[in-house]
């Protein structure tokens, strides 16, 4: 099954070797939306420092939303949908290979993020464990959730505005456990940080159970 | 297997619309079937229901063994479908996509390079992205894919679009070698005199059921 697996998201990282989406695209777009928060609060160095742990979590959402968007386009573009339904790769090896795939990119795009952050908001880290536990939640959590919910939407001609439809009420609770952690991490809440790590690997740990027991069956209806 | 697709009053429905209506059909190994028939008459819906692809929903379904009514998904590792798309990755080189596809029915690497020679696409294609192939050279490396798992079941739509007179004698060749080595052969196709060297049984659909079939006793 870890052969499959990593098949799976080597084939869609080696895409994106070629395409250069992630980083050419994805990237420079959710950094100009850390730009584009840092006018609209005016430059408030007090207001952008409380709220950066948010900041950062909804470019996460934004780009990684494009980047879940663009793993079900490749399996989609000139029928591939077809060709991806009848692999002979098991079907929780395709939702966890998939998955790996999404959330390497999306750890790609929270360190372009990061630094954006650290400079554009001058932010000072005070948890640099919870900082990196976090992240790794919350990045898994927003993985797989993306990859459970692209499935349903890929067989839909209006994929590309059902997504964010269906996935940023499924990711709020992510969004929010992200924020207060790393809100924790950057000393700006006082709030137990490590309950909201917990929450989003508790998130995690449901997603990808559901996703192993029920994306053969996605498939199938998408 | 005395059969390796046995249809017996199959119904199936896509998008609320009976796409088979009651089709009977047997297909034995080693056949070469040519679906033919007007647009819209079930010829695709005919090789997706073998694929499984589309659901039965009345009669008797049975695909190299598999009940289809049971389990839609068992044979498909057996099948080797290519549809009116070449379902691509076409950011990836060509001998990339290849290697892909070939790692995950357990191919080798030396199996890509005698595939892609195969379908007659010259070495210097082979680390060019597929997205800047014509549509000739990408239906070639379709067919390379297709071949590259060595099906069972071999089920092709409109398999020699796009292909110049060369790549129709490659993949004719292929056909004839793939059925005589004793995998079966079901494409749809309206260009009836080119295939007719290559089918063994010409079956007509009408209405999503059989309406002429050269095979029949």
């Amino acid at each position: 099954m870890l052969h499959e697996v990593l098949l799976v998201a080597r084939k869609d990282l080696r895409v994106e070797w070629r395409s250069k989406v992630t980083i050419g695209q994805v990237a420079p777009l959710a950094l100009l939306v850390l730009v584009v928060f840092a006018f609209a609060f005016d430059a408030n160095a007090r207001l952008l420092g409380l709220g950066a742990g948010g900041l950062f979590w909804v470019a996460v959402l934004f780009g990684g939303t494009l980047l879940i968007q663009r793993a079900f386009d490749l399996e989609t573009d000139d029928g591939n949908f077809d060709a991806f339904r009848m692999s002979t790769i098991g079907a929780p090896s395709l939702f966890l290979g998939k998955s790996l795939g999404v959330f390497i990119q999306v750890v790609l795009l929270e360190l372009v993020l990061g630094p954006g952050v650290a400079l554009l908001y001058d932010v000072r880290i005070d948890d640099w464990f919870l900082l990196l536990a976090a992240a790794l939640a919350g990045t898994v959590a927003f993985s797989v959730c993306g990859v459970l919910w692209g499935v349903m939407a890929a067989g839909v001609r209006v994929r590309a505005t059902l997504l964010p439809l269906l996935l940023i009420p499924v990711l709020a609770p992510v969004l929010l456990a992200g924020s207060r952690a790393f809100e924790t991490a950057f000393g700006v809440r006082a709030e137990a940080g490590w309950t909201w790590a917990s929450v989003m690997f508790v998130i995690a740990a449901v997603h990808t159970a559901i996703g192993v027991g029920t994306f053969g069956f996605l498939l199938e209806e998408g | 297997m005395s059969t390796v697709v046995d249809f017996h009053k199959v119904v199936a429905v896509a998008g609320g619309f009976p796409v088979l209506a009651g089709l009977d059909i047997e297909i034995a190994p080693g056949e070469i079937v040519h679906l033919r028939g007007s647009n819209g008459v079930g010829k695709t819906s005919f090789l997706r229901a073998c694929a499984g692809l589309i659901p039965i929903r009345a009669g008797e379904a049975n695909v190299l063994g598999f009940d289809m009514r049971v389990d839609r998904r068992a044979p498909r590792r057996y099948i080797g479908l290519l549809g009116h798309e070449n379902h691509l990755y076409t950011d990836l080189w060509v001998r990339e996509h290849l290697e892909f596809r070939a790692s995950v029915v357990g191919a080798s690497e030396g199996d890509v390079g005698a595939a892609l020679r195969r379908v007659g696409l010259s070495e210097r294609l082979w680390s060019v992205p597929i997205e800047r192939l014509s549509a000739g050279q990408r239906r070639r490396v379709a067919i390379a894919s297709v071949l590259i798992s060595r099906p069972q079941l071999w089920l092709l739509d409109e398999p020699h679009a796009a292909l110049d007179s060369e790549g129709r004698e490659f993949l004719d060749g292929i056909l004839i070698d793939a059925a005589s080595s004793g995998a079966t052969v079901v494409f749809a196709s309206h260009e009836r005199d080119v295939l007719k060297s290559v089918a063994s049984r010409e079956v007509t659909l009408r209405g999503g059921r059989l309406w002429e079939d050269s095979g029949a006793a």
